[in-house]
């Protein structure tokens, strides 16, 4: 599909040189200007409202470490636009760019990093543990591989419900070690559930990389044990990520059953913003270099002006929008008040049911 | 244990710290045992800072960074010690305890008496409790009660360097499992009471307490960073002419029932403080027992301080509120003397 030059990086992944080129049938016509634009404006979303939470972090304003999607944002991205909003989804400790993706509002994720009223959870849930149930996204983890299931479990709702709804699951190479990624995806794989495993396969779980951790090369191959599809894609390519996931997304809509879909990508801050090792585990000067060769946006940027999808005016304009977006979600959050303290004792059980209240 | 005292001792030996305690530890029980093994996630590039210096010293085939696979992690740990191994499991964070449930009881726990006294099972799990620091649902828990109720496990709460060290020690020569569960707030502490000369073994058997302030108005059981809000509640006090005993069970299982029982016996007055959620909490077996077998010596109710039942909220604005603390211990001391 790709008529640019292209060449492998380091991990073996083909990258565009951005010569001049026409643009795929997905990106051709109003419609493909209309997704081009949808993909970045995403992207930039989750990219700035990072950079937003990196300053948060420097004027000490966050009360704990967050974990960025910097370098993921076209798997995050490109996987959430293959479904609609109507779809369910799940993530895990990386945890901003999935419902930034899913579409949830910049407003209510930021004041929820600054434990805020107005956060999506109430304050309750924090960086980790973000949720917006209204635009699908049934929660983020802290625990690695702990809402696998979860995915699992929406995917059977909507098959025995009958709603067509697809049920997306990301998750890290780490987490692909977990015994629930196993359990997981061989009842879905049994009872064909419409459900997405997503691998954001950024090549580390903390300092561990996956030569250390897997016992195969690509997550996609454990696909074959449980009987679906397994693809592996390039992760800095938002459009090849929007292109299988949609394939994977149609199939389970289809009623065909699950997919496994790995992004081969890369993380370009330190497992969590700020944290020191004590032991270097990978080359600093290699990191830095991703930015420049192998950042998402850039390289989606660069592709879509050489193929003349838009232009720089309407790009420059597009992030520009979302700059303003992601200040005025730091300003809400900045003004908003902090839950009152009896709220640390809501929600534990169903109105009415606290047994506090019960047995009082 | 005076800081004068203190102040003469080699740099080294002042500076133990829990990591310090824990590196040690490891260290020479590994040096000394050339079955102990130690495994954990994120081990070789020593991310918690509690495994320094152990691959260069024992080498790869000793010393194994895990891939995240708790369940599988426990269950590895109790097969090889049943097959002569003697593993140390670096769980990191407590929390993550609850992937591997099946493995620590059914498994770790059960297998010696399933099978008729056959299995040994010398396991170390160290697992760091790290709440109050906005790490939110999923990585604040304080879940050793929920062990307690598994017959077969040892459970220590270290709560001093010194103690880490010596405890974790003994648990690595223990031929029972054993669960170390590490209060993070802690960490930053230096070493208390004599400071640990490094030529110098320093064991501390499991299922003795120490008891921190001898006292004869009310006895306090402060369990982890309970028992220093238990010692700081109890100069509080003092000022008001309360004369507080403070004990630190140090162990949970087995717990030194002679020494909190014989005190409670003396103080006729009973407060625990137990970090963990208060339903079923240490506090709670603690205060059963005290009245079982104290009910005459008696003279006020039992007063748990614990955690509220609830989960751990990330907002600095809710966090802290829910935990025991000073204020609530002392509260609770008034109360139990009323
Ligand atoms: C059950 C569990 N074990 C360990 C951890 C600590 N931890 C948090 S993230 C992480 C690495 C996860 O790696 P991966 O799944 O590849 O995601 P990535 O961080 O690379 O995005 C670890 C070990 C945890 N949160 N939960």
């Amino acid at each position: 599909m790709l008529t640019t030059a292209t060449h492998l990086d380091d991990r073996g992944q083909a990258m565009t040189d951005g010569t001049a080129a026409d643009p795929p049938p997905e990106l051709d016509g109003p419609d493909g200007a209309a997704l081009a634009r949808e993909l970045m404006r995403r992207m930039q979303r989750v990219r700035l409202f990072e950079e937003a939470t990196i300053a948060l972090f420097h004027a000490g304003e966050l009360p704990a470490m967050v974990h960025l999607s910097i370098g993921q944002e076209a798997a995050v991205v490109g996987a959430c636009l293959a479904t609609r909003t109507s779809d369910y989804m799940t993530g895990n400790h990386r945890s901003h760019g999935h419902p930034i993706a899913k579409g949830a509002r910049l407003d209510a994720l930021m004041a929820e990093l600054l434990g805020k009223a107005t956060g999506v959870c109430g304050g309750k849930g924090g960086s980790m543990h973000l949720a917006d149930f209204s635009v699908g996204s049934l929660g983020e983890s802290g625990i690695v591989g702990s809402a696998i299931p979860v995915a699992t479990g929406a995917g059977l709702a909507a098959q025995v419900r009958g709603t067509g709804q697809v049920a997306l699951c990301f998750f890290g190479d780490g987490a692909a070690s977990e015994g629930v990624l196993h359990e997981s995806m061989n009842m879905a794989g049994l009872w064909d559930l419409p459900v997405v495993y997503f691998c954001e396969n950024n090549g580390f779980a903390v300092s561990v990389t996956t030569e250390e951790s897997l016992s195969v090369p690509d997550v996609a191959m454990r696909a074959a044990g449980y009987g679906m599809p397994g693809v592996t894609v390039d992760g800095q390519d938002v459009l090849a990520v929007y292109c299988a996931t949609r394939e994977a997304v149609e199939r389970a809509r289809r009623g065909e059953g699950p997919s496994l879909v790995e992004a081969k990508t890369y993380r370009f801050h330190e497992h969590a913003y700020g944290l020191v090792l004590p032991r270097p585990y990978r080359d600093q000067a290699v990191v830095d270099s991703w930015f420049d060769t192998v950042d998402p946006i850039t390289l989606f940027h660069d592709r879509l002006l050489a193929e003349r999808v838009l232009t720089a005016g309407e790009l420059q304009a597009l992030r520009d929008e979302v700059g303003a977006e992601v200040e005025a979600a730091v300003e809400f959050a900045r003004r908003s008040p902090y839950p009152p303290p009896e709220a640390a004792w809501t929600d534990v059980y169903a109105p009415g049911h606290d047994p506090q209240e019960v047995s009082a | 244990m005076s800081a004068p005292a203190a102040r003469r001792k080699p740099a080294r030996a002042q500076q133990l710290g829990f990591l310090q305690a824990i590196n040690r530890a490891q260290h020479e029980e590994m040096t000394r045992d050339g079955s102990v093994v130690l495994m954990g996630q994120d081990l070789r590039a020593n991310v918690f800072g509690a495994a320094a210096g152990a691959l260069e010293a024992f080498g790869p085939s000793r010393v194994r960074d895990l891939p995240l696979a708790e369940a599988g992690s426990i269950g590895v740990a109790a097969g090889a010690a049943m097959a002569g191994l003697r593993p140390i499991v670096d769980l990191t964070v407590a929390s993550f305890v609850f992937g591997a449930m099946d493995q620590f009881v059914s498994q770790l726990a059960k297998a010696r008496y399933m099978f008729g006294g056959q299995a040994t099972l010398p396991v170390v799990v160290r697992a760091a409790l790290y709440y109050q620091g906005g790490t939110a649902g999923h990585h604040a828990d304080r879940p050793y009660p929920m062990f307690m109720n598994v017959p077969g496990l040892k459970i220590i709460v270290p709560s001093t360097a010194p103690d880490l060290l010596g405890l974790l020690k003994s648990a690595i020569r223990d031929d029972n499992p054993v669960l170390c569960f590490e209060d993070a707030n802690l960490w930053g502490r230096k070493g208390r009471g004599p400071a640990m000369p490094e030529d110098v073994e320093h064991l501390v058997p499991l299922g003795s307490a120490a008891v921190r302030r001898p006292g004869s108005d009310v006895t306090i059981v402060g369990i982890g960073l309970g028992s220093w809000l238990a010692q700081q509640a109890a100069e509080e006090l003092a000022a008001d002419g309360v004369d507080a005993e403070v004990i630190d069970p140090r162990t949970l299982v087995p717990m030194d029932w002679p020494t909190i029982l014989a005190s409670v016996r003396r103080t006729g007055r009973c407060v625990v403080v137990d970090p963990a959620n208060r339903t079923c909490s240490a506090a709670s077996e603690i205060a059963a027992r005290v009245v079982e077998d104290c009910f005459d010596a008696l003279r006020g109710p039992v007063v748990r301080v614990t955690t509220d039942d609830t989960h751990v909220p990330f907002s600095p604005a809710l966090e802290k509120q829910i935990y025991p603390t000073q204020a609530k211990v002392v509260a609770a001391v008034r109360r139990a003397l009323a």
